[in-house]
């Protein structure tokens, strides 16, 4: 009797991960699914957090694929593993804080480590050849084979009869045959393959799904480092930097104000870790600030404060900073705009 | 029926899912685990996951910005 083969899909909750494994469970391979939580993913947190967002369907897009595509889903949290991946990448970064190369290397080697530890024969990935700039080249895509370990028992279906030929085809648990050689930017190949498989809704994510390709979230980041003055951080940092207007008045400062209800709500959060801001006299956002304040600085946190509440017109708005259940008030006249530099927004 | 608690306030989605489907790693067939979360994300997402990893929902319910599923632990 054959032995039933066995493969793990990476599955991003977009399309081209989607049809990879399709196309190897058509041949009759048993596909499970898996989705690395690295924190810096769009989708869940963000949509969790913004009032605006909340009319939205949310769904998680992995679950979601690997229910259209009735596999289960394994989804494994790698926050404390990816530190290194982006504090020292070896392949350096992308565009903004993206270390791509060095990301993919570490999800097919986190998956080659699980092929092992659950008796599976190989992984499947969605990448094509020319998709993205960094991570899915003719000539980096053998690097992530070589460099996570998985070398033969790395499967890219979509572009596999672009690419040399892989040990699920050498011993025939695929046929290489009804495999594909899509390459390029171009999505049409993908959208008539997903009509042939009858998907007719799938995530289309606009720039990854990423916040590590997000120009203005880098920023924040190595804001965040360089005040610091070391790469470090924390999952508490990380969904910090998704939320809010992030203003920094001096360098050894930074302000969090919330923009909207939601985030104002998620912000109450974080009130026991932070030092807080709020306006007693109109109505406002709460503010949270990151570091250590003189009197000075308390009073132009103040200032600002007053700056983003319904009293910004007026002449007087009191403010309550709070730390650790102590309470301290101040009477301000809110900053005027052009008192802000765009300098402090971060 | 063992019936187990896990706390998941606090946590966005997906951790709130990661913490369900580890929990279910100790648990046997048949146990019980009744899991109280803060975003709403879970409402979707933890079912969703119970459905494809053959477990099932007992009972899904909010409460003042809590929510709180039950799941039993299939095979």
């Amino acid at each position: 009797m054959t032995k039933q083969r066995k493969a793990v899909s990476l599955i991003s909750g977009g399309l081209d991960s989607m049809l990879a494994t399709k196309a190897v469970m058509e041949q009759g391979v048993h596909v499970e699914g898996i989705n690395f939580f690295t924190g810096f993913c769009v989708e869940g947190h963000t949509h969790a957090i913004r009032k605006k967002d909340k009319a939205k369907p949310k769904r998680n897009n992995s679950l979601w694929v690997a229910e259209q595509l009735g596999i289960k889903l394994h989804i494994v949290d790698v926050i404390e593993e990816y530190k290194n991946v982006l504090i020292n990448p070896k392949h350096g970064y992308g565009a903004n804080l993206n270390p791509c190369l060095d990301c993919k290397v570490f999800m097919v080697q986190k998956a080659q480590q699980w092929i092992q530890e659950n008796d599976f024969d190989f992984i499947i990935t969605g990448e094509v050849i020319g998709q993205r700039p960094m991570s899915q080249r003719k000539d980096t895509m053998p690097v992530i084979a070589r460099e996570s370990g998985a070398n033969e028992r790395l499967l890219r279906p979509l572009c596999a009869k672009n690419l040399p030929e892989t040990l699920p085809e050498k011993e025939g648990w695929v046929n290489r045959e009804e495999l594909y050689d899509f390459s390029g930017r171009t999505r049409k190949p993908q959208m008539a393959l997903a009509e042939k498989y009858g998907f007719t809704d799938y995530a289309q994510p606009a720039g990854g799904c990423c916040f590590l390709t997000d120009k203005s979230y880098s920023n924040k980041l190595v804001d965040l480092w360089t005040a610091r003055g070391k790469k470090e951080y924390e999952l508490d940092d990380v969904m910090l930097l998704k939320v809010g207007r992030h203003l920094r008045p001096q360098p050894h400062f930074k302000m969090i104000i919330a923009r909207e209800e939601g985030e104002n709500n998620f912000l109450q959060g974080y009130k026991n870790i932070f030092r807080t801001m709020t306006t007693v006299s109109h109505p406002g956002p709460l503010v949270l600030i990151d570091g250590v304040l003189s009197e000075e600085d308390s009073l132009l946190a103040a200032k600002i404060t007053a700056r983003y509440s319904q009293g910004r017109e007026a002449e007087q708005v009191e403010v309550k900073m709070m730390q650790q259940g102590e309470e301290k008030q101040f009477l301000v006249k809110p900053l005027l705009s052009t008192e802000i530099p765009k300098e402090w927004h971060v | 029926m063992n019936k187990q608690f896990l706390d998941a306030r606090r946590l966005l989605c997906p951790m709130p899912v990661i913490r369900v489907q580890d929990k279910i790693k100790t648990m046997i067939p048949g146990g019980q685990l009744e899991v109280v979360c803060t975003d709403p994300g879970v409402m979707q997402d933890i079912p969703a996951w119970c459905r494809i990893n053959g477990h099932q929902i007992l009972s899904a319910s909010s409460d003042v910005g809590e929510f709180t599923i039950n799941i039993i632990v299939g095979d």
